[in-house]
């Protein structure tokens, strides 16, 4: 049985950041039926909400991403995951723009999950947390734009499911938004991608140190069965020319084959170092939950079957973006969104990005992409007034 | 703003810049093929139109939205059909009809979306491009028509006889045409085989027959 992970319930309770307490006076209805409160959000800032409160960019993480954009993360001390897109003078100027992003709902980061103490029963939530969805994480945010004044933010975006989160702001909250860039995304999440994550819930449930999801409480943790989980996953982030490049078949600190199971090749040694990063930093449980709640994803069916009638009227100013190695959100995902928008005329703009490092392209340093990024927020802020 | 972007924006090619004297400011317009998107963004800043355009060239998207123009990478032989009727006041087809798999096609896609199409095309009825083939006796190479015939895009090259032709058979209207000869002058068309034998180019305002 390896440690428990270094974001405790301690260490949760201390982290950098905003802190909102939400559901106090009305719980928030979930999608599945369910009202849930009290909960808390966790949210950190970057740069400075001007004095019209116009200037608001909300980045929205992805699966097993955090609030934590820039800078040292408290946790594992590595740089934000959006270290190369967030900060003074990069696309995301923090001299000019006020960027926040929040814990999503389910997660293990601060914000309310299942790993978090149900009040009402005094024992951490595990399988009792109800399931959520990007809707019910998007409504949550909105909790926290609404308690920052916030009456429309500039900008909201996000790569894979923090563009999926991207897109169901624009779709729900269309006057709060005025122009989303979704990355790497889809509208729903396709068949493949479901097969995967089921594959990693598998690996977790399979774990005997899982308990029934009850591992707290046992004081023990599936670090093997999440461990794997995320490196079946981490496969899909990649590209095969990039694991080539990377390692081709390079053997890890010896020159012939051991006839054994050990980690011989060096792709091998890279997954498993992946695997048990991971599985300090985040919870099985939460895993679980915000893969189902991918799983869940199909904006077109919350809209009557057709993807055209979530933007109808949108005065949302849209980017989307792809990546021609990425096989897990692929080009055509995005293309189906661009021609929704285009049944409506929305203000659409559509690139795809050559690069060959897969889904994981948009964590990237990809020059083309930052202009990109950068340039389609100048136009945009251009188009409101939002000046230097 | 710097300069540089100033002069730069104010001097465009003369048939876009005569485009864009159809425009009216303030509109919804699309352009199709807009390549580098000179045109749209002299439009978004000297007639602050609603502007989007469609491009075929990846890279020419990726460093159009990187001026921070609307631009999505498309066909326009393919992509038109989603957009619904009467979205733009303006649709645009600048120097592009000519390689389209299906003009027809393209062109009645152009009048259903836009509630007015400018149009601009090399005029293959130009004397220098019948004397190069008739006299001469090789595939045409002129100011509009720069490439040889085996890497050409144009697939579908017409004259501006042509092209009225086609707009009477789709019920179109010609509100405005114009050809544009060897030195980039403009000329309002009124005798048509006059035109089709001294413009280089032709542009056309046009709209559905409602």
């Amino acid at each position: 049985m390896a440690g428990l992970p270094r974001n405790s319930a301690e260490v949760r309770a201390h982290l950098p950041g905003g802190r909102l307490v939400a559901g106090k006076d009305r719980p928030m209805p979930l999608d599945c039926g369910l009202e849930f409160a009290p909960f808390q959000i966790a949210y950190q800032t970057y740069g400075r909400l001007n004095r019209e409160r116009s200037n608001a960019i909300l980045v929205c993480h992805a699966l097993t991403g955090d609030q934590y954009l820039a800078g040292p993360h408290p946790v594992t001390g590595k740089p934000g995951w959006w270290e190369a897109v967030v900060g003074p003078g990069l696309p995301l100027d923090t001299d000019r723009f006020f960027v926040l992003c929040v814990n999503v709902l389910g997660g293990c980061m601060g914000t309310t999950g299942p790993s978090d103490v149900d009040p009402a029963s005094g024992r951490p939530y595990g399988l009792t947390f109800p399931v959520i969805t990007v809707g019910d994480m998007v409504r949550s945010q909105k909790l926290v734009i609404d308690e920052l004044g916030i009456e429309r933010l500039f900008c909201v975006t996000g790569g894979s499911m923090g563009g999926m989160q991207a897109l169901q702001w624009a779709a729900n909250y269309p006057d709060r938004v005025f122009s989303a860039i979704p990355i790497a995304c889809a509208a729903r999440h396709s068949a493949q991608n479901i097969a995967f994550h089921e594959v990693g819930r598998q690996a977790i449930m399979a774990d005997p140190d899982w308990c029934g999801g009850d591992y707290a409480m046992q004081g023990r943790n599936p670090s093997r069965g999440l461990s794997v989980a995320r490196m079946a996953a981490h496969i899909t982030y990649l590209s095969e020319t990039a694991l080539h490049r990377k390692f081709g078949r390079n053997l890890q600190d010896r020159t012939r084959v051991t006839y054994g199971f050990d980690a011989d090749f060096q792709v091998e040694s890279y997954l498993r170092h992946q695997g048990s990063t991971f599985v300090d930093r985040f919870d099985a449980n939460s895993y679980l939950y915000i893969t189902r709640a991918m799983d869940y994803f199909d904006l077109a069916a919350e809209f009557g079957g057709q993807l055209v009638n979530a933007f109808r009227n949108t005065a949302v100013r849209f980017c989307l973006t792809s990546f021609t190695s990425d096989w897990l959100f692929p080009t055509h995902e995005s293309k189906a969104i661009v021609h929704a928008l285009n049944a409506v005329a929305a203000n659409v703009s559509f690139v795809e990005i050559e690069s060959d490092k897969g889904h994981d392209a948009f964590l990237l340093d990809e020059p083309e992409f930052h202009r990109v990024l950068a340039g389609f927020l100048q136009g945009s802020a251009e188009l409101i007034g939002l000046d230097r | 703003m710097p300069e540089g972007i100033l002069v730069n924006r104010a001097s465009i090619r003369v048939d876009l810049q005569l485009i864009a004297d159809m425009v009216e400011a303030k509109s919804r317009v699309l352009d199709i093929g807009c390549g580098d998107g000179s045109l749209l963004d002299y439009l978004l800043h000297f007639k602050q139109v609603d502007g989007r355009g469609m491009e075929l060239s990846q890279a020419g998207v990726n460093a159009c939205v990187a001026q921070g123009l609307s631009v999505i990478q498309g066909d326009a032989d393919t992509d038109l059909g989603d957009y619904p009727t009467a979205a733009f006041d303006y649709v645009v087809l600048s120097q592009t009809l000519q390689a389209t798999r299906n003009p027809r096609t393209v062109l009645a896609a152009l009048v259903r979306i836009g509630r007015r199409a400018i149009v601009s095309f090399p005029n293959f009825g130009h004397w220098r491009v019948r004397w190069q083939l008739g006299v001469n006796g090789r595939m045409p190479m002129t100011a509009s028509l720069p490439a040889h015939w085996y890497d050409t895009p144009n697939i579908h090259l017409c004259t501006i006889l042509d092209f009225t032709k086609l707009c009477r058979s789709l019920d179109v209207v010609v509100e405005r045409a114009i050809a544009i000869d060897a030195a980039g002058r403009p000329s309002p068309i009124r005798s048509a085989k006059f035109a089709n034998l001294f413009g280089e180019q032709g542009l056309f305002l046009l709209r559905r027959n409602s």
